[in-house]
C-alpha cells in the first residue's frame, strides 16, 4: 500500500531511472521466508501427497471400503461439527456477558477463557477424564442417570468444546466491543423492542465473526488428538477418532494406510472449510 | 446500566445469563484446573515431589526445555523475516504466501508428525540415506524439533504481520534516507517498534512448543528418559495408572500455562497499543 504511494509520489522529481526501494533486505527476508516455508511445511506436505498417489486405485479402494476408517472419519467430523456449534453458541454468550455486563470476577473470567488454548492438550485430556470417567468427580453422578461421557462420543464432543471455546469467544468479543451502541439507541428511538434490536441490529454484523469462530473451532477440533484420546477410551467403531487411527496404522508400520486416512481427513476438512468461507461471503453481503 | 428496556436486558435475565456463563466456565475451565491440583496432591506433598524428582521426569523436563530453546528462536527469526518481506514490499503471490504460513494451523498435529515420518522414517524418502550414515531423525531429537517447528510455525509471524502492516514503512524509510544501514535501522527502528508483539508471539509459540503432544507423540517413539517430552511423560504415567504422578507432571505444564496467561494478560493490559489489534491468538 505505502509502496504504491511512494511510487506515485516520489520525494524527488520523477527520475528517469527505475525506482529503487530505499529499504534493504527484500531478497534476504523473502528468500529466508520461502526457504523455511518450503523446508518445514511444503516439502513434508508434498511427501504426503506423493505417498498418497503411490497408493493406487486398489489401495484407495481398500481404505475407502474400510468400515473402521469410515466410522473414524464420521466420528471425527461429526463430533467436530457438533462441538464447534456448541462452542459457537456458548462462546457468543460468554463474549456477550463479558463485554456488556459488569459483575465481580469479570476480569478473572475473561482471563480464564484462554486457558484451554494455553493448557497442553495432554493435561486437558487427563483432567477431563478425571472429571467425567465413571469414577470421576462429575462422571460418577452422571452415570447413574444413564449419561455416559467417558469412553463415548459425548466425551469427544466435550473435549472439543473445551478446545474450541477460546477461538469462538475471542473472534466475537472484539466485534462486540466495537459495535456502536448508537445503532442500538437509534433503533430504540425508532420504537424497536429489545428482541427486534438484538435480531436486526446486533446479530447481523456478528454473523461473519460467528462463522469465523465456528470454522476455527471446527478446524482445530477435527485434528485434535491429545485432549480426546484419554477421555474417548478409543473403542474401535465407537469412540475411535481419525487422528488416532493414523497413529495406530503408523504403529503397525502401515504407512500407506496412515497416509490414506490423513489425506482423506485433509481433503474433507478443506472442502468443509471452503463451504464455510463461501457461506461467510454470502452472509457478509 | 440503562433502564431503557429496549437497550438492555431486564435485570433478572442479565443475572441469569451471568450465572449461566459462570457455571459453564466453571464446569468447562475451572474444574479441570482444580482437578489437576487436587489429583496431583492426592498422595501427599512428598509423593508429589518424588514424582517430579524422578529421573525420567527430569529427563523429560530437560528435553522439553531443549526442544523449546531450539524451536522458538527458529520460528521467531522466521516470523520477523516473513513479516518484513510481507509488510515492507509489494510483490505477486502475497496472499498465497500468507495463506501458506497459516497452513500448519489447519493440519492435525498427528498429520504433522506423520509427514516427517514419511520423509525421515525407516521407510521414508530419506530413510535409507540416513540409515547408511547412521543418522537418526525419527525417534530422536531432530524429529521432535522438526515436528514442533511445524506446529508452532505461524505463531510469531501472525503476531508481527498485522502490526507491521499497520505501522507501515515510513519510520524505516526516514531512517534509511538519513543514511542508516539495514541492520542499524532494523535494530534501532524496527525492533523497538515490534518488541512487545514479538514477545507476545514468542510467548504463545513457547507455550505450544512445550505443550505439544500429538505431533511429538508420532515422531518421538516414547523412549523413556530419552525422547519423552513432558506431555508424553504425562501420557505414559497415566497409561500405567500412576495417576498422582501423571497429574504431578501435568501440574508443571499447568503452571507453564498459567504463567503464559498471566504474562499474556499483562502484555495486553500494559502494552496493548503495541500489539496487533487483530492478532489475538
Amino acid at each position: 500500500m505505502s509502496t504504491a504511494v511512494a511510487i506515485a509520489d516520489p520525494p524527488v522529481p520523477a527520475p528517469a531511472v527505475r525506482w529503487r526501494d530505499p529499504l534493504p533486505g527484500f531478497g534476504l527476508t523473502l528468500g529466508w521466508t520461502l526457504t523455511w516455508l518450503g523446508l518445514i511445511v511444503l516439502l513434508p506436505l508434498a511427501a504426503l501427497v506423493v505417498r498418497a498417489s503411490d497408493l493406487g486405485g486398489d489401495g484407495w479402494a481398500a481404505i475407502l471400503a474400510s468400515q473402521r476408517v469410515q466410522r473414524a472419519l464420521w466420528l471425527s467430523f461429526g463430533s467436530a461439527l457438533l462441538a464447534a456449534t456448541v462452542a459457537t453458541v456458548v462462546g457468543a454468550l460468554v463474549a456477550w456477558v463479558l463485554v456488556r455486563y459488569r459483575f465481580p470476577g469479570r476480569r478473572l473470567l475473561d482471563a480464564m477463557v484462554d486457558l484451554p488454548f494455553a493448557l497442553p492438550t495432554a493435561v486437558a485430556g487427563i483432567a477431563l477424564t478425571a472429571l467425567y470417567s465413571g469414577q470421576g468427580w462429575i462422571g460418577r453422578h452422571l452415570e447413574p442417570l444413564g449419561i455416559q461421557v467417558a469412553q463415548a462420543p459425548l466425551g469427544i464432543v466435550l473435549a472439543l468444546v473445551f478446545i474450541g471455546l477460546p477461538f469462538t469467544v475471542r473472534t466475537v468479543q472484539p466485534l462486540l466491543e466495537t459495535t456502536t451502541r448508537e445503532l442500538e439507541e437509534a433503533a430504540a428511538t425508532l420504537g424497536a423492542s429489545r428482541p427486534t434490536i438484538l435480531r436486526r441490529v446486533v446479530l447481523p454484523p456478528l454473523l461473519p465473526a460467528l462463522l469465523t469462530g465456528f470454522s476455527l473451532a471446527f478446524a482445530r477440533g477435527v485434528g485434535e488428538y491429545g485432549s480426546v484420546i484419554f477421555i474417548a477410551g478409543n473403542i474401535p467403531f465407537v469412540s475411535e477418532i481419525a487422528p488416532l487411527l493414523i497413529v495406530i496404522k503408523l504403529e503397525e508400520f502401515d504407512y500407506a494406510g496412515a497416509t490414506g486416512v490423513a489425506v482423506l481427513m485433509l481433503a474433507i476438512s478443506f472442502v468443509l472449510l471452503l463451504a464455510i468461507s463461501g457461506l461467510q461471503k454470502w452472509v457478509g453481503k | 446500566m440503562s433502564a431503557d428496556p429496549a437497550l438492555a436486558e431486564p435485570a433478572w435475565l442479565r443475572r441469569l445469563l451471568i450465572a449461566l456463563v459462570v457455571v459453564a466456565m466453571g464446569l468447562l475451565v475451572a474444574l479441570p484446573l482444580a482437578v489437576v491440583i487436587v489429583e496431583s496432591l492426592a498422595q501427599g506433598w512428598q509423593a508429589y515431589v518424588a514424582a517430579i524428582a524422578e529421573a525420567e521426569t527430569l529427563a523429560a523436563i530437560r528435553l522439553t526445555l531443549l526442544v523449546a530453546a531450539i524451536t522458538v528462536p527458529l520460528n521467531a527469526v522466521f516470523g520477523i523475516a516473513a513479516a518484513w518481506a510481507l509488510t515492507r514490499y509489494e510483490f505477486r503471490g502475497k496472499r498465497l504466501l500468507l495463506a501458506l504460513i497459516d497452513l500448519p494451523f489447519a493440519i492435525s498435529p498427528v498429520v504433522a508428525g506423520l509427514v516427517f515420518v514419511l520423509l525421515f522414517g525407516a521407510q521414508g524418502w530419506f530413510g535409507p540415506w540416513l540409515a547408511e550414515r547412521d543418522l537418526q531423525v525419527i525417534f530422536a531429537l531432530p524429529g521432535i524439533v522438526l515436528a514442533t517447528v511445524f506446529i508452532t510455525f505461524p505463531f510469531v509471524a501472525r503476531e508481527l504481520i498485522p502490526l507491521m502492516a499497520a505501522q507501515g514503512r515510513d519510520e524505516e524509510e526516514a531512517a534509511a534516507s538519513l543514511g542508516a544501514g539495514g541492520w542499524t535501522l532494523f535494530w534501532r527502528v524496527t525492533v523497538p517498534n515490534i518488541r512487545w508483539a514479538l514477545l507476545y508471539g514468542v510467548l504463545l509459540c513457547n507455550a505450544r512448543a512445550m505443550g505439544e503432544f500429538g505431533a511429538v507423540s508420532v515422531v518421538s517413539g516414547h523412549i523413556r528418559g530419552l525422547t519423552n517430552t513432558l506431555p508424553l511423560q504425562v501420557e505414559i504415567l497415566h497409561n500405567e495408572f500412576s495417576f498422582a504422578a501423571a497429574f504431578a507432571v501435568a501440574s508443571l505444564l499447568t503452571v507453564l500455562a498459567l504463567l503464559t496467561l498471566v504474562l499474556k494478560a499483562w502484555l495486553e493490559a500494559r502494552h496493548g497499543d503495541a500489539l496487533a489489534r487483530s492478532g489475538r491468538h
